[in-house]
């Protein structure tokens, strides 16, 4: 287990267990800055193998802007600034040795808002593949896709109209396209930023069958502002506040037994 | 009353009604205030104001645009027998007379009969009637059709609706005028260009090999009869433009890909104008530069390689015009390029793609329909172009695919052919009305795919 570094007595602490006896990714101390404005205050947990872990708190409290940095996504905004350390496995993926092209193939990402390219389904999904060489010919190149769009549950849906553009795709099946994307790069950790907000219920419902799948292959952290879905999907359950992280738990302690005020009031509507 | 009076008379009747129609919309709203008025208080006054305005104006359109045939048809039914009695055009020139000496035109030693003195003072004193009638009924009418109005306003009157409607047919108005502006356009150029091919045969002008538009200005002249074969000189247009394409495109559609997504936010602050300016220099600005700066050098540097270039050339027209039409292309691309969601961009990024991957492989392919539309309007803006063709690439219609040779263009010879003393219904004036219309034609074809593709583009991400 890597050390926290515990600053003065200003600094609050997280409630419950940030460690995971089998973490894949260890973010310690991380701050996050915009500018002056400090948007993370020295957030350290861990993520583990083949658990989904949830991250709740009211809008603007950072669950956004902590995930971004788990694949360094924060790098396209100019003014943002990130300290401390982000293992994955044993690499510190802030270090100046590491290259985020291949990190971001490492670890993948779901946005909340479906954005499948302007290509056909097909080139959507082989994209990743195709870009990274992992793929040899076209026979590899169908497989890939094929095996994709089933782990996505997308396959008996589109498989009759695979050069059909992407964005033609009802909002629930882009979602699951944008999925299958993803995988099709074969990460190791999936980030998913509040991936069924722009979502009906149907395909809500889906999507989260999906990602019960999926844990068992890869390590999914998912932003929501649903604590249903966080309740449903999640073993463990991060709430953030203002840029504090102030408990982590398992998802039935959470939110059945919080031990920290803010999260008991958040989690029973008082606010948020 | 001359118009000049009447107008603003019309503008402060219009005045008064508006006041009128505020007053009496207060008045019948009663103890409640306008709340119980169908339509706001302003509502009702625009109506009245409209009602005085609207049928005034017409009134005086129509009555100052009928008057003076009118007043032509009674001087002249007044005039002697032996007038009247002359044939159509020279009844025209009498007429004229009569018209010129009203507004006191009076030629030097003209002697003027007395009969043609008396139909002047016959035309002075109907017109001075006219006129005078015509401000007391466009005064009566507006007050009129105003005080109608007014009368009609009650808390139920729907005036917003009214108004609104009235609005509206004054939009379809203004924008008929572009629509009808260009029709007009087309059959003015359409006419003459059919009494062109009335002497030339179309096929002849299409497909014709040699362009030498010199007529025989008197029929006892000897010497050309003139070869109207448009094919040099559209070669020659197609020739520069795809110089200038090759230019612009790839110059300008890399500084947009810079501008858009490499470049810091203070230094596309500064280069995006400056790049602008490009667009607003005068093109005969850029013919001089061409003339005086391109074509010398290029013909230097030919030399160098023992290559003949002529000191006018295509080459040169077709460099100086593609730098003309970069911002064309630069800044359309950029801002379509800048349209792309950053969401598309972030998509690519998570799966790992490098910024050049992005950029070309999804970004640019999200735009392209974008970035065909700004290039198509620049072709035709490099079609259209005269000024810099007429400084830098000469006159002569000559048929050749060698950029270094001097040629013309469409434009060119059509200015060529306007300048100077010619016969308005020679072959070789009307040529000019033909080349246009063709001109006119490939323009309005490729203005009609880049709007067909910016449309579909917008389809896309709206």
């Amino acid at each position: 287990m890597r050390p926290v570094k515990k600053y003065g007595s200003e600094h609050r602490g997280t409630v419950g267990v940030i460690t995971s006896e089998n973490p894949r990714m260890t973010c310690r101390n991380v701050n996050v800055y915009y500018g002056d404005k400090h948007a993370i205050l020295d957030v350290s947990i861990d993520i583990g193998r083949n658990e989904v872990i949830a991250m709740i708190g009211p809008s603007g409290c950072g669950k956004s802007t902590f995930l971004r940095c788990l694949n360094r996504m924060n790098d396209t905004i100019d003014s943002c600034r990130v300290t401390g350390e982000i293992f994955l496995d044993d690499q510190n993926i802030y270090d100046k040795k590491i290259d985020v092209v291949p990190l971001r193939a490492q670890v993948g990402m779901v946005f909340q808002k479906p954005n499948p390219f302007p290509k056909s389904i097909y080139d959507n999904v082989a994209y990743g593949p195709k870009i990274h060489g992992l793929v040899q010919n076209k026979v590899e190149q169908d497989e890939v896709v094929e095996t994709s769009l089933k782990k996505a549950g997308l396959w008996e849906e589109v498989k009759d109209r695979l050069a059909h553009p992407g964005t033609g795709l009802s909002g629930g099946q882009q979602q699951r396209l944008c999925i299958a994307r993803t995988i099709a790069v074969n990460p190791e950790v999936i980030l998913m930023d509040e991936p069924c907000s722009a979502l009906d219920p149907i395909a809500t419902a889906k999507i989260e069958e999906l990602i019960d799948e999926l844990r068992a292959h890869y390590t999914i952290a998912i932003v929501t502002h649903s604590m249903q879905q966080a309740a449903r999907v999640s073993q463990r359950t991060a709430y953030f506040h203002l840029g504090d992280l102030i408990e982590v738990g398992e998802t039935k302690q959470i939110f059945t037994n919080p031990s920290h005020r803010l999260t008991e009031d958040y989690i029973t509507g008082r606010f948020g | 009353m001359s118009p000049s009076l009447l107008i603003p008379a019309i503008i402060v009747f219009t005045a008064v009604a508006y006041q009128l129609g505020l007053k009496r919309s207060h008045a019948v709203a009663g103890p409640d205030g306008p709340r119980s008025l169908h339509s706001r208080p302003i509502h009702y006054a625009v109506m009245v104001a409209m009602a005085c305005a609207i049928p005034a104006l017409m009134v005086f359109a129509v009555w100052h645009s009928c008057q003076s045939t009118i007043i032509t048809q009674l001087v002249v039914a007044e005039l002697p027998e032996n007038i009247r009695s002359l044939p159509a055009n020279r009844l025209n020139l009498v007429v004229n007379d009569i018209r010129n000496l009203v507004v006191g035109n009076v030629g030097v030693g003209d002697t003027v009969k007395p009969e043609i003195l008396e139909a002047v003072d016959h035309y002075r004193s109907l017109s001075a009637t006219s006129s005078a009638a015509m401000a007391v009924i466009v005064l009566l009418v507006g007050v009129i059709v105003a005080l109608w109005a007014r009368s009609l306003i009650t808390p139920e009157l729907r005036a917003r609706n009214h108004v609104e409607r009235i609005v509206r047919y004054f939009l379809i108005l203004s924008s008929s005028f572009a629509i009808f502006t260009t029709i007009g356009i087309v059959l003015s150029v359409l006419f003459e260009a059919l009494r062109f091919f009335k002497s030339v045969p179309l096929t002849s002008f299409l497909f014709g090999l040699e362009w030498s538009p010199q007529m025989a200005i008197r029929a006892d002249q000897v010497g050309s009869s003139g070869a109207f074969g448009a094919v040099p000189v559209f070669a020659g247009t197609m020739l520069i433009s795809a110089i200038a394409m090759l230019v612009s495109v790839p110059l300008g559609l890399m500084s947009a890909i810079y501008l858009s997504e490499y470049s810091p936010k203070a230094f596309r602050a500064v280069a995006k104008p400056l790049l602008e300016i490009l667009a607003g220099i005068p093109t005969v600005v850029y013919g001089f530069f061409a003339a005086l700066t391109v074509a010398p050098f290029i013909r230097e540097s030919g030399a160098v390689f023992g290559l003949d270039v002529s000191s006018e050339s295509a080459l040169a027209a077709g460099l100086v015009m593609g730098i003309m039409i970069i911002p064309f292309v630069s800044s359309l691309s950029d801002d379509v390029i800048n349209a792309v969601p950053q969401s598309m961009r972030d998509g690519a990024y998570a799966l790992g793609a490098t910024k050049s991957e992005t950029i070309r492989q999804v970004v640019i392919p999200a735009a392209l329909p974008g970035i065909v539309g700004g290039i198509l309007l620049a072709v035709s803006r490099a079609i259209g172009e005269t000024m810099i063709v007429v400084m830098a690439a000469g006159m002569a219609a000559k048929l050749t695919a060698n950029p270094l040779q001097a040629v013309t263009t469409v434009t060119v010879q059509i200015v060529s052919l306007l300048v100077g003393d010619q016969e308005f219904d020679s072959p070789k004036t009307l040529a000019a009305f033909a080349l246009g219309l063709i001109l006119f034609i490939a323009t309005l074809i490729l203005n009609i795919i880049a709007l067909y593709v910016v449309r579909k583009y917008r389809e896309q991400y709206e």
